[in-house]
């Protein structure tokens, strides 16, 4: 079977990632949010959407793997609907960020880094997540929830499983875009177009920035 | 979830931040549950400084940051206007690449900032292009911070459609675009350099400097300033009241205010903005004002008085000021405003191995001592609170952290142990692995006592007789 890749993106996603590299000086650059959105469309990054990036911004998927591979949050293979993201760095373990973690296990009854049999949840426990003041903390799909008790992890958990909450499914981060058009914009050029002194400093010009 | 009461400070819109009564020069909006919106922002005073900015020349706006002594608030202390004045003449385009991949553990205000109040970050980055000639901006904004990334983006689509980012900005020949851009889940990407690779499309592994300081040679190997959130959204207020009204607030070598998040065994944990260099950890720590003690009357061991990376300090250090350098001088530092609070129940040797576990997770890989170093540190602190520590285990400890960060520290071990050198001097390209020394051995230096107790605890195991010729 040869895959097309060109059909791994939605129209609309295609569309959308044209527009976030005309955002960057440079098109590689656009490398981590266009990974982001293979991963928003299908809640993980598959190879396909590997290479169709690497089309799209001109590198191999060799050198598409070799970074997405480096972060953390990109998963390349399916995960529970949920992502929860448990913290147990120094704050959250000051305020029971461990035993929080293993009554997420038990009522999940899986282990750390484990799906759930529905594949609704995945859990992981995570570094420090900036809600220190509120430890214990978590995240669900990037979501935070602070000072959680076993029961308020309880009660998301059925949140969660009954649909009543506003977090929407694992790899969707932003839900708001970037849509400024091009006659807007100052003008996004590589750097070779842009040697001169921008217009505001030359006006200035005996002194530059620097100096 | 159990969210703490109004009535304490906190608010619901807002979690963490608690408003006190000192001066609120980049919070001032907190307490608005629109402060996010640019009805909002405009409404509160609003980009008044990018036009007072505009009203001046790019060098005269430069000036009143220089003369302000706006010190960065990413973790150096750097001022900011000396560090701008390191862009080389003419070697256009410049770029402007904004810290937004806060992952210090303990640290969070720039969260806070880019939440709360997103037009205030983008005002105070359009000064500094106006200032410098920065022809594009990025705000690089930490993966795992869905709810900033949405406000950012927003923002800028309120503020491209209103004019003020882009081209022709409110009817001047001043134009810059300003894009959000993304991490994935890497804490070395807050590394300045680490951050531009990572900005490239590339594994966020730091550069070496020299060559590669970002001001010399940056994002496509153009000069570029890296600035933190914190300290461009203090921008804003500079332009729009002055130089001199910024110094009146604060010390003379540490001018403003400051966030704090002060977290741990506390009776109020908090994100507090604070006047700089005056207010004491005492104040903070215990003020009635700010965190009110340690929880239910208990007594402080210990505490980080800067982030995860900062050698860790005691009683006798609670009246120091929150300034750099009299933290410095007392070896460690302010680093990320960050202040963790650790009461007497706390395990010393469970607290380091957790900080350093961290360490050993986001070390990039690129500098051997560290990349060994880190999870060796890690193992042997494991083995200790398993009970399985062998009697060499200190020693072993320090010796990994001088292979990392070369010190006076582990030909000490054997006498009083100096204070932790800081900066610390590095075997690596970076600070991460140098980090991971600091809170073994702050707390092998005070609590020696407990991890022998750990490691004398172990109980021999008996060697199991393994009949001949059987399969292993």
């Amino acid at each position: 079977m040869k895959p097309d890749s060109a059909s791994v993106f939605t129209t609309d996603n295609e569309a959308r990632a044209v527009e976030i590299i005309s955002w960057f000086p440079r098109p590689r650059s656009a490398m981590i949010p266009l990974l982001h959105l293979a991963q928003q469309q299908d809640g993980y990054v598959s190879d396909a959407a590997m290479r169709r990036v690497g089309e799209l911004i001109g590198v191999t998927t060799a050198e598409v793997k070799g970074t997405a591979s480096f972060y953390e949050m990109f998963r390349f293979e399916p995960v529970g609907r949920y992502l929860i993201n448990v913290c147990t760095n120094i704050s959250c373990l000051l305020c029971g960020g461990e035993e929080l973690l293993e009554h997420a296990c038990e009522v999940l009854g899986t282990e750390v880094g484990g799906t759930t049999s529905d594949a609704m949840f995945t859990l992981e426990e995570v570094e420090c997540i900036a809600a220190c003041t509120e430890a214990p903390c978590l995240q669900v799909n990037y979501r935070y929830r602070g000072r959680v008790t076993n029961t308020d992890f309880d009660r998301l958990v059925e949140d969660l499983r009954a649909g009543q909450t506003d977090i929407p499914h694992h790899g969707v981060l932003s839900q708001v875009h970037q849509r400024t058009d091009a006659e807007h914009r100052a003008g996004i050029v590589p750097p070779e177009q842009a040697r001169e002194a921008p217009v505001w400093i030359s006006r200035n010009s005996d002194t530059q920035a620097g100096d | 979830m159990s969210t703490p009461h109004e009535s304490d400070g906190y608010l619901a819109h807002a979690p963490g931040y608690v408003a006190n009564d000192g001066p609120k020069l980049i919070t001032s909006r907190f307490e608005h549950s629109d402060s996010f919106t640019l009805q909002r922002y405009l409404a509160t005073g609003g980009y008044n400084g990018l036009q007072a900015a505009l009203r001046a020349t790019p060098q005269e706006v430069h000036q009143q940051v220089r003369e302000a002594t706006l010190l960065g608030r990413g973790g150096a202390g750097f001022p900011a206007g000396v560090k701008w004045g390191f862009l080389p003449p003419g070697k256009h385009p410049y770029y402007l690449v904004v810290n937004g991949d806060e992952s210090e553990p303990g640290t969070y205000k720039d969260r806070l900032l880019m939440e709360r109040d997103p037009h205030q970050l983008i005002e105070g980055c359009l000064i500094a292009c106006y200032a410098l000639g920065l022809q594009q901006c990025f705000l690089y904004v930490r993966g795992e911070m869905a709810l900033a990334q949405e406000r950012i983006t927003a923002a800028l689509n309120e503020a491209y459609e209103a004019g003020y980012v882009g081209r022709e900005i409110r009817g001047s020949d001043f134009s810059v675009d300003i894009v959000m851009s993304q991490g994935a889940g890497a804490y070395i990407v807050g590394e300045e350099t680490a951050l531009i690779e990572s900005l490239e499309g590339r594994r966020g592994m730091p550069r070496l400097k020299p060559p590669y300081f970002p001001a010399a040679v940056g994002l496509y190997g153009q000069p570029t300033i890296v600035n933190n959130v914190e300290t461009l959204s203090n921008l804003p207020w500079l332009l729009t009241n002055g130089a001199e009204a910024y110094r009146s607030y604060g010390s003379e070598t540490s001018p403003g205010t400051r966030m704090f998040a002060v977290s741990g065994h506390l009776q109020r944990p908090g994100v507090y903005e604070v006047q700089h260099g005056v207010t004491t950890f005492r104040e903070l720590i215990y003020g009635n004002n700010y965190c009110q003690g340690i929880r239910q009357g208990r007594e402080l061991k210990m505490f980080i008085p800067g982030g995860g990376s900062s050698p860790w300090f005691f009683g006798e250090h609670l009246d120091l000021p929150l300034e750099a350098k009299p933290v410095g001088a007392a070896g460690s530092m302010l680093g990320s405003g960050a202040i963790v609070v650790m009461d007497d129940t706390t395990d010393a040797v469970k607290a380091a191995w957790r900080v350093v576990k961290f360490f050993a997770r986001e070390s990039c890989g690129k500098c051997t001592p560290c990349r060994e170093g880190t999870t060796w540190l890690e193992q042997i602190l494991r083995r200790i609170l398993d009970g399985e520590g062998r009697p060499a285990d200190i020693d072993l400890l320090l010796d990994i952290g001088d292979n990392i960060s070369p010190g006076p520290y582990p030909a000490a071990a054997h006498g009083e142990l100096e204070a932790v050198p800081f900066p610390p001097r590095q075997t690596t390209i970076c600070p991460l692995g140098p980090s991971a020394v600091a809170p073994v051995v702050s707390t092998i230096r005070r609590f020696r006592h407990e991890y022998e107790a750990k490691i004398t605890r172990r109980d021999p195991i008996p060697v199991m007789a393994v009949p001949a010729g059987a399969a292993l």
